[in-house]
């Protein structure tokens, strides 16, 4: 018997650490979704071609954006000028990718203010709630209130013009809505059992906010953010219409459509290249935000 | 002295339709490896009657009123948020009832079990992930180098239980509140669940608060029960005192609740009536509206104080009805169930 037994394989093989399941990260998980998301991905992949557009064309053009040529002014789209020339004779794609530069930084950089803002605001005011939240929130309806264009012009005055201060200004703006957002997400979350689990733990309420409350807002706090990029590259474009923005000779898409429109009954290009690559930087941004919005729900991780 | 000493704790919600009074003055003991169970309806203030310990209590529109809490000598009720946080998760851990909401679904158990370690000592992170790893394999999750890298919606309702109880015990309480730990769960996980917190306390001398409304899992895991109604003490004793030597009605109609193997065919026994509207002052014992022995008087104009029979068997001591003969005799035999609500259904 024992040397029947001695020849069966009595202990299994051992687990190949290569063969076991690794935890998948939620991000990764995200990403895999994302990427059967075709048109996430899609936008995604054209979004950053029209940032290598914007950002590395300049360089590699034979044209100047600033240098003005009366002769060739108003040309059509050419084989030496692709898109054209405005009505100073300035190459209209060099001024298309350089105007995209800013409108590109203003929409990322404002962006990035107004969630930076927004979601450490919001996710405070929610989670300490009472008084404290009213009094925030309080205040987030009195900025709801003042006039922006009022708003920016004070700060102008106050601080001379300047590109940055544009992004700080239009950043100032837009964090309302985030805030109101995130505080909504965070008074839903912070009565669910993990919260009460944190605060049982002794967590203290900083690490609670940035570990457990922030991170699982994070799906509509992004979602918000693309569409919160449009629309500051449209205000900036506004910003600029008015003379409070980008002033010439530099540009923006938002200058360079208002140029256009002035002119497009007979320079149509002048309006129809800037406008296309707007709209085509917005729609990818929109589907991108609808993309991620589904890959990041907590909610279907479970599958 | 007793590990916690809790002396007319009261907590009320100051709600739009009145002060809901969830806790009325309630009084126990726990000891060193000892285990209360506290048992009682739903909204009989169980559940509160923990939170209030730890000041879980969202406030407003909570507000615990009084009392006193003395943990170790020192009163849980009276601290500041700094000791509140040190004696958090460090000295009392908590155990919630839905194990599925109350892991964040964003973190790494890893990183979960290793946070409740760190925010409450200097521990290097490799020191602190094998500890994670131990308490994990210590409540029989298997691979559990492995698994404490997954997130929790990897795991299953018994495991995140598993995964939860081994975070709360993870640095060694004095003292483990479970809220009903194993309401969401089925039969044979609640067991395995109740085992692994038995051989915990068996072993480091934790003292264990057993929120439950089984009366099976009290009879089976308890040493002393409290039993609780509309936001008061009515009975408390050994389990044994309680179970075999019920002295008040309600502990005796609790009892009579529980469904009996033997005969088959019958209705179960509810409780007639509601329990009372916290949000009104009840006058008198709590439970004589519903009390099915004979009256002898109208309510008591007091609250009936806590009798103590001397070996530390207790129970509201309430003169306005005849409880002497067994409960069995003052029941109706036929129950004209049509006009009952159901209301004691769920503490069985």
């Amino acid at each position: 018997m024992a040397d029947l037994a001695s020849k069966l394989p009595l202990t299994p093989a051992p687990l190949v650490p290569e063969q076991l399941e690794q935890g998948s990260s939620l991000w990764s998980d995200a990403w895999a979704r994302l990427r059967k998301n075709k048109l996430a991905l899609g936008s995604l992949f054209v979004f950053i071609l029209i940032c290598l557009f914007c950002v590395v064309g300049p360089w590699l053009s034979p044209y100047d954006s600033q240098t003005q040529n009366l002769f060739s002014g108003a040309a059509p789209p050419s084989a030496q000028h692709w898109f054209g020339t405005d009505t100073l004779g300035r190459d209209l794609m060099v001024r298309v990718m350089e105007g995209g530069r800013i409108s590109l930084l203003v929409g990322l950089v404002a962006t990035s203010v107004s969630l930076l803002i927004g979601v450490i605001y919001g996710a405070t005011a929610g989670y300490v709630g009472g008084k404290v939240d009213a009094a925030m929130m309080r205040f987030v309806d009195l900025l709801y209130a003042l006039p922006f264009t009022i708003f920016v012009i004070l700060l102008m005055v106050a601080f001379g013009r300047s590109l940055w201060l544009m992004f700080i200004a239009i950043g100032c703006v837009e964090w309302l809505t985030m805030a109101r957002i995130v505080r909504a997400g965070v008074i839903d979350l912070k009565k669910q059992e993990f919260v009460e689990a944190a605060i049982s733990l002794g967590l203290s309420n900083r690490r609670i906010i940035l570990r457990h409350l922030i991170p699982n807002v994070l799906g509509p706090v992004i979602v918000i953010a693309t569409l919160t990029v449009p629309a500051v590259m449209l205000l900036e474009a506004f910003l600029s219409f008015l003379g409070l923005g980008v002033q010439p000779p530099d540009a923006s898409w938002g200058v360079l459509i208002n140029e256009g429109q002035q002119n497009m009954e007979i320079f149509a290009w002048l309006l129809i290249f800037p406008a296309f690559f707007f709209a085509l930087t917005l729609f990818c941004l929109n589907f991108l935000g609808d993309g991620l919005r589904d890959a990041l729900d907590p909610k279907s991780a479970g599958d | 002295m007793a590990l916690l000493d809790v002396s007319g704790l009261t907590t009320h919600f100051h709600t739009r339709n009145g002060v809901v009074r969830a806790v009325d003055g309630v009084s126990f003991t726990v000891d060193r490896g000892e285990t209360l169970g506290i048992v009682g309806e739903s909204g009989s203030g169980k559940s509160v009657t923990c939170y209030s310990l730890l000041r879980l209590i969202p406030e407003p529109p909570g507000r615990i009123e009084g009392g006193t809490a003395m943990f170790d000598g020192q009163d849980l009720l009276q601290m500041t948020p700094a000791q509140l946080r040190s004696v958090r998760g460090k000295r009392i851990s908590m155990i919630f009832q839905d194990p599925m909401t109350s892991l964040n679904p964003y973190l790494r158990i890893s990183t979960q079990l290793v946070e409740a370690l760190q925010s409450h000592g200097d521990i290097d992170d490799r020191t602190a992930l094998n500890k994670a790893i131990a308490a994990l394999e210590e409540v029989g999750i298997p691979e559990a180098s492995r698994r404490v890298r997954s997130y929790p919606h990897e795991f299953s309702g018994g495991m995140r239980q598993r995964v939860m109880i081994a975070m709360a015990l993870i640095t060694d309480p004095d003292l483990l509140i479970a809220d009903e730990p194993t309401t969401a769960l089925d039969v044979t996980v609640q067991a395995q669940i109740l085992e692994i917190i038995r051989q915990r306390q068996e072993k480091l001398g934790t003292a264990v608060i057993l929120v439950t409304h089984d009366l099976g899992v009290v009879a089976g895991t308890c040493d002393k029960v409290n039993v609780m109604y509309a936001g008061r003490i009515m009975e408390s004793g050994t389990t044994e005192q309680v179970f075999y030597e019920a002295r008040h009605p309600y502990t005796r109609a609790l009892q009579k609740t529980i469904p009996s193997l033997q005969k088959k065919g019958q209705k179960l026994f509810t409780i007639p009536g509601l329990p009372p509207d916290l949000a009104r002052p009840i006058s008198g014992c709590a439970f004589y509206p519903r009390c099915p022995y004979p009256k002898l008087t109208g309510p008591d104009a007091d609250t009936p104080l806590l009798r103590d029979l001397g070996n530390g068997h207790c129970h509201a001591d309430c003169h306005s009805c005849d409880s002497s003969a067994p409960i069995e005799s003052v029941l109706p035999q036929e129950l004209e169930t049509d006009d009952l609500v159901p209301a004691g259904s769920d503490a069985v």
